[in-house]
């Protein structure tokens, strides 16, 4: 038994020197964690917008920025302070089900479907969303879609329920799935000419567009509204309710709001603000 | 494909550049996979050695899990180590989860069974050289792990070196329990998988290009020192 001995002194040295190692500059206690949607990260939003917050309250935010679903997934594992997405329908769940405390609008802008300049649907120039698709499931030319249950996703399946279209059927053939990111469905989409449909931020911001075009915008449909909410503390005790509301607070206050409508890429603005301080 | 040239420029910019973002990004990489490496690097030693030399009922069955594991998903150890950690979960009152800690955490995880299966067939291999010596000194059991050990050092190193490439290069599993969070948790891997969707192809490459960089600097280095190491102790 002398070996087990000489097994478990190695692994209890492991772990202390592991520790040791990993100590320095992790303790940020008064820091908040963020849930958030990719396209808000993706854009740059976060990058200009935090270090105005952090500067101006001596407070750090962190932001993990994921799908909408898995962000509500990991909030309501209490592995947040404060979520920030864009599916309203799942928010407002998310705040029924005692989650969240409460839901404000912040901000919003739209969804477009983009795809190659040779357009085989047809639908270039177009404004109505569902349409849109029907005419892409007729040719069945390639369709992109995100298939991972984010803001977008939800969005997509919602545009393609009141087309009365199915899409899942044709699921491997004209209709891919790619379980994945906003950015890594445009590199797809992207790479084997299929229309896909993204956040106009998240398109902007992008970098590897090739030859794509913007085909189909303007609807009303494609209305694209971002939420915040505080995690309830009822549910996660361990919640910093004082410094996650101090951030959403700053959000939907005026200097909150005009940042986030002066953010802007090559001259165009991102995202607009209509959050309403309550 | 225009982004390959491009790559290679941003590379060389950002190399020469020395960006304090990117060596910020740089450290933390290093810092958590080679404690990742050590933490892994004395349990899997210990353990590789420990198997190496004992026979017990249900040895073959460990031997089986253990060179398995060897193919572990690095998003499996991702999801299962956030599981653990997540405030839902049953360690999640140490508030590790979006830490480096968390991340140290998943690849050591990742890379232990590397080190602890490789480790055992190196030893073993020596183990079967030396066991008429052994048994003829009446060597205690821990006595001879550690004599293996020493013995095995110089190809040991590469196991270490194998175990540090695979910690270093693996994306899976620190971005679900680091969440990539900008000077927090942000490393070279989950940096790359940023970019990549961001559609910066040139700087995403860029920056894995920068990260061959640095684990040709670590190797070289080693294999330098260990040659030195030989040469005086041969000489």
């Amino acid at each position: 038994m002398k070996h087990l001995k000489t097994l478990t002194l190695g692994a209890a040295a492991g772990l202390i020197l592991g520790a040791a190692v990993a100590m320095p500059g992790t303790a940020q206690a008064d820091a908040i964690i963020v849930q958030s949607t990719t396209s808000t990260q993706n854009s740059g939003l976060y990058d200009y917008m935090l270090p105005i917050y952090e500067k101006k309250t001596g407070n750090k935010v962190n932001v993990v920025a994921v799908g909408t679903g898995q962000a509500i997934k990991n909030a309501k594992n209490c592995d947040g302070d404060v979520l920030l997405v864009h599916a309203k329908p799942a928010e407002e769940k998310f705040v029924a089900d005692g989650y969240g405390v409460k839901r404000s609008d912040l901000m919003y802008n739209d969804f477009i479907i983009v795809g190659p300049p040779a357009d085989p649907a047809k639908v270039g120039g177009m404004k109505d969303g569902p349409k849109a698709l029907s005419m892409i499931a007729k040719s069945e030319a390639a369709f992109a879609s995100r298939g991972d249950n984010s803001g977008t996703h939800k969005k997509e399946k919602h545009l393609w329920k009141a087309a009365g279209i199915d899409p899942t059927k044709a699921s491997g053939k004209w209709y891919r799935e790619t379980g994945s990111g906003m950015g890594a469905t445009l590199n797809a989409g992207v790479g084997m000419g299929a229309y896909v449909m993204t956040d106009r931020a998240t398109w902007i911001s992008f970098k590897n567009k090739g030859d794509y075009k913007i085909q189909v915008e303007g609807d009303k449909q494609l209305f694209n509204q971002y939420g915040v909410i505080l995690v309830n503390p009822k549910k996660c005790p361990k919640v910093k309710v004082k410094e996650g509301q101090a951030f959403i607070d700053w959000l939907l206050s005026k200097d909150g709001q005009e940042t986030i409508a002066s953010y802007k890429l090559k001259g165009l603005q991102l995202f607009f603000p209509n959050g309403k301080m309550m | 494909m225009q982004d390959f040239g491009a790559a290679f420029l941003t590379a060389f910019d950002l190399l020469i550049g020395a960006d304090a973002d990117l060596l910020e990004i740089i450290g933390l990489s290093l810092r958590v996979s080679i404690s990742a490496l050590l933490a892994a690097g004395l349990i899997g030693l210990s353990l590789g050695a420990a198997l190496a030399v004992t026979r017990f009922p249900g040895r073959g069955i460990v031997l089986v899990i253990v060179n398995s594991m060897m193919g572990l998903p690095p998003v499996v150890v991702g999801l299962v180590v956030y599981m653990l950690l997540s405030n839902a979960g049953p360690f999640g009152f140490l508030g590790l989860l979006y830490t480096p800690e968390a991340m140290i955490i998943a690849q050591a995880i990742l890379i232990l069974p590397i080190i602890a299966a490789l480790s055992r067939q190196l030893i073993e291999d020596l183990h079967a050289e030396y066991a008429e010596q052994f048994r003829s000194f009446c060597v205690p059991t821990g006595r001879m792990m550690m004599e293996l050990l020493w013995d095995a050092r110089y190809s040991l190193l590469t196991v270490m070196l194998a175990g540090l490439g695979r910690a270093m290069a693996e994306v899976g599993a620190v971005i679900i329990v680091g969440g990539n969070i900008n000077h927090l948790t942000r490393v070279m891997t989950t940096t790359i998988a940023l970019e990549t969707s961001k559609g910066d192809l040139a700087l995403a490459l860029g920056l894995g290009i920068v990260l061959l960089s640095i684990a040709i600097a670590i190797n070289a280095g080693v294999m330098a020192l260990n040659a030195t190491a030989k040469r005086q102790a041969y000489a």
